[in-house]
């Protein structure tokens, strides 16, 4: 099985124009600076990116690039912690995958969360840009799980309510701190943009869950 | 004995009736080159052309050679243009077309395009030269807004047909819809799904009434629950639907209105859209979905999980299903067993940078494969693919003539033995002698090429991202695929060796895109040379960035020598983008800065 020759030339697109070499004059990217061994280091630099967010158990070593196969030799710890993180943001190769503009910007305009019931055995997730606000998110996220009933506090507090047993749930979100907080707390737009994910919590264990408070 | 040319005393009206059973464009070209006579009387009777370069030809003469053409459809930018890969005013311009079309072909009544930038005025020009026109089909179009289909509304008193499939369309507000005409109109198909602004809900409604023949009917997201349910209400004989947003509350009068007007809809076989789908509006859908043949959940991330599976499982009769990988494998295995008529199947990314767990697999593909003999086409995108799977694949369906594999992290090799994917894809082109269509991905070597040079004898379109060794990889399809017609390549070691493996090549197909590989512009220069009837474009990058910059008012001009630096003598450069194509037409004239035609 030969190493194959990695052929890169998706870094300067990745990272916008190659400005060193287009400062002074207008000449093709590239130019004369062109030279295998440059070429052949810019592209180990991709590769690197690629293998070490993937925190895989591919091994590194049959890729044949020297480097990584140091790194993942001397810090097994690291390996084992880059294994488990979310993979690090790949290096965004222009045009791949190979999916339609039109298709790549409806999917942007989309925020899509996870939706956990405590006690249901299933997720399901919404798109947040859906709605326009609390009070639909809320009747979305009461059919879904169809057996609730919104129950409407004097004080403004939302809170859904299984009929058979009784049990309360709140509605709650994770931020992008990493934080549990009531949803609706904040204002709309800003709780679209922070949200992670959205639990509807058992208002037993929401009990020390003020807004804005560290869960302990 | 003497011979008699019986051929020369048929009148012309018996030939050309003779000829109007050749249907297909390939057999009309060949009779209209076997002598002047049938020349002639092919092009005067020719009804429908296909142009699959607009730049494989200048319009006038195309316009000129078919006078009674009534159908054109034409292509522009290279297939690489859908991913970002050509800049931005590249070329691909339907005014000229539209113009001599006006000036010669005044009964044309069908106009498709893909790929090509259309203008207000180019539609504005369309409503008034042509009194017949039926039917405008724009795919991956770019240019126009929404005036512009105000201007086809008001101006094609016979519209039968406004197709737009996933167009960038300037949203300069709702009244288009108002511009159809007051009295009953022909309309049978009416799609702007791609249209992202708001829609006069009342117009819409109103041109829904007095639109008696509308059978298929593709609404945008803007379009509620609400009005989804007049509309159905009032053409309960549709065909093909697409919806809008569908996101109602259960107890609304809306969503029981949608309930009930999906019951009655006896002929509804295709539906998209599914917009916001929410899954209570998904158990509204239930009635339809036994008849359904073509089903597009593309756009709905939100259908997963069981709310996917107890909807397909309803699809019995599906023979066209396009998803979303949220759907998973087990989705794939839920629809592999429920629907036993699939022939296309195409999975699209949720996630484009595979930053999350694992969606769809070769457990999804293979199953499939297992309970879906009929399966001809496919597209799908994953993140994991093995060797092994690929042969199981190609050796249940037999039968693909389309097969495109997308697997999301380039040069991934198989995870189950570390090896590259030649021996999967080998066995698609081994066992698939059907084969037209051919995309692959993962780690690749040279070895896969030769599997296409020496198996895929019927492949007419070859797609090629980060893959192959050396320039043989390149030279084996060159060499092997005789009915090759567009090979595109990108990221890949081939250099000028390739490129000039087989010059004569080029003349039969229609194109050559090369971008992000090892070729120099000495090889284009000298592919240029041997080849005058072949047009040898290059793309400069840089100029093209300064071309938008200036544009945008981000830059000044510092130079006037705008093409000087592609010539100052230096011919090692590597070529960015390379993009060849045969042409009676010679080198364009529409071309801009950034293009170099050597």
């Amino acid at each position: 099985m030969s190493v194959e020759t990695e052929r890169s030339s998706t870094e300067s697109e990745v990272s916008g124009l190659d400005y060193e070499e287009t400062a002074l004059t207008l000449r093709l990217p590239g130019g004369t600076s062109r030279v295998a061994g440059s070429e052949l280091d810019r592209k180990r630099g991709f590769s690197e990116t690629v293998e070490l967010g993937l925190g895989s158990g591919a091994p590194v070593g049959t890729r044949g690039v020297a480097s990584t196969d140091d790194q993942s030799d001397e810090s097994p710890e690291s390996q084992a912690s880059v294994a488990e993180k979310p993979p690090a943001p790949k290096a965004r190769v222009v045009g791949w995958p190979p999916v339609r503009s039109f298709r790549k910007n409806v999917m942007k305009s989309c925020k899509l969360v996870k939706v956990a019931v405590d006690g249901a055995p299933y997720l399901r997730k919404v798109d947040l840009e859906a709605y326009t606000g609390y009070h639909q998110l809320l009747t979305a996220l009461q059919e879904m799980f169809s057996c609730f009933t919104i129950r409407n506090y004097p004080d403004e507090e939302r809170k859904l309510v299984d009929p058979v047993n009784g049990t309360e749930y709140v509605p709650t979100y994770e931020d992008k701190e990493g934080d549990w907080m009531l949803v609706g707390d904040v204002p709309w737009k800003m709780f679209v943009e922070s949200c992670k994910r959205v639990r509807l919590m058992k208002s037993s264990e929401a009990v020390n869950l003020a807004p804005r408070a560290q869960q302990s | 004995m003497k011979v008699q040319s019986a051929m020369f005393y048929f009148p012309e009206e018996v030939i050309e009736h003779i000829f109007s059973f050749l249907t297909h464009h390939h057999d009309r070209n060949t009779v209209s080159t076997v002598c002047k006579a049938w020349y002639k009387i092919e092009r005067l009777s020719r009804r429908e052309v296909f142009v699959g370069n607009c730049y494989a030809i200048r319009p006038d003469r195309a316009a000129a050679r078919f006078p009674g053409l009534w159908s054109l459809s034409l292509k522009g930018k290279p297939h690489f243009a859908d991913f970002d890969l050509v800049p931005p005013d590249w070329g691909g311009l339907a005014g000229p077309w539209i113009e001599a079309l006006a000036r010669s072909c005044p009964n044309l009544e069908e106009l498709r395009m893909k790929r090509m930038v259309v203008s207000d005025e180019n539609l504005e020009l369309l409503g008034h030269a042509f009194p017949k026109f039926k039917a405008l089909v724009l795919v991956s179009c770019e240019g126009f807004s929404t005036d512009g289909l105000a201007a086809v509304a008001r101006s094609c008193k016979s519209l039968r047909e406004l197709d737009l499939q996933e167009n960038e369309i300037e949203d300069r507000g709702p009244r288009w819809l108002n511009s159809f005409p007051d009295m009953c109109t022909s309309l049978v198909s009416l799609n702007f799904a791609c249209l992202k602004g708001e829609v006069n809900l009342k117009s819409l409604e109103r041109l829904v009434c007095r639109s008696p023949n509308l059978k298929c009917l593709r609404l945008n997201r803007a379009v509620p629950v609400e009005t989804l349910a007049k509309i159905i209400n009032q053409c309960p004989n549709l065909e093909d639907l697409g919806t809008g947003s569908l996101l109602a509350d259960q107890f609304s009068e809306a969503y029981v209105s949608l309930v009930c007007a999906l019951q009655k809809c006896k002929k509804l076989r295709s539906l998209s859209g599914f917009w916001d789908v929410s899954p209570l509006c998904l158990l509204a859908v239930y009635p339809v979905c036994a008849n359904l043949t073509g089903l597009n959940l593309s756009y709905a991330p939100t259908v997963q999980g069981q709310d996917f599976i107890n909807l397909i499982q309803h699809c019995v009769k599906l023979q066209r299903l396009w998803v979303l990988d949220s759907v998973g494998d087990k989705g794939l295995t839920v629809v592999a067993s429920a629907c036993k008529e699939l022939q296309e199947l195409r999975v699209f990314p949720s996630d484009l940078f595979a930053a999350g767990p694992a969606t769809v697999t070769e457990e999804g593909l293979v199953a499939i494969s297992t309970g879906c003999p009929k399966l001809n086409s496919l597209l799908y995108f994953c993140q994991s693919m093995t060797n092994s799977a690929l042969i199981t694949v190609s050796k249940n369906c037999p039968n693909f003539t389309r097969f495109r594999l997308a697997i999301l992290e380039p040069r991934k090799p198989d995870p189950a033995t570390n090896e590259p994917f030649d021996e999967g894809f080998g066995a698609v082109v081994k066992n698939c002698k059907n084969l037209r269509r051919f995309s692959i991905s993962g780690l690749l070597t040279d070895q896969v090429f030769y599997y296409i040079g020496k198996y895929a004898k019927a492949l007419e379109m070859l797609s090629i991202a980060f893959a192959g060794d050396t320039d043989q990889g390149m030279t084996y399809v060159l060499n092997g695929c005789k009915n090759l017609r567009k090979l595109e390549i990108r990221d890949c070691p081939f250099g000028d060796g390739a490129l000039l493996a087989d010059v004569t090549k080029y003349e039969t197909m229609r194109s050559l895109w090369m971008s992000s590989c090892d070729i120099s512009l000495r090889g284009c220069k000298a592919l240029a040379t041997k080849m005058p009837s072949l047009n040898v474009e290059i793309i400069n990058e840089w100029e093209a960035e300064m071309e938008e910059n200036l544009n945008n008012g981000v830059a000044e001009v510092i130079s006037n020598n705008n093409n000087k630096h592609f010539n100052n003598g230096n011919d090692d450069r590597k070529v960015e983008k390379l993009y060849v194509y045969r042409t009676v037409g010679g080198p364009r004239s529409d071309a801009p800065d950034f293009v170099w035609t050597l």
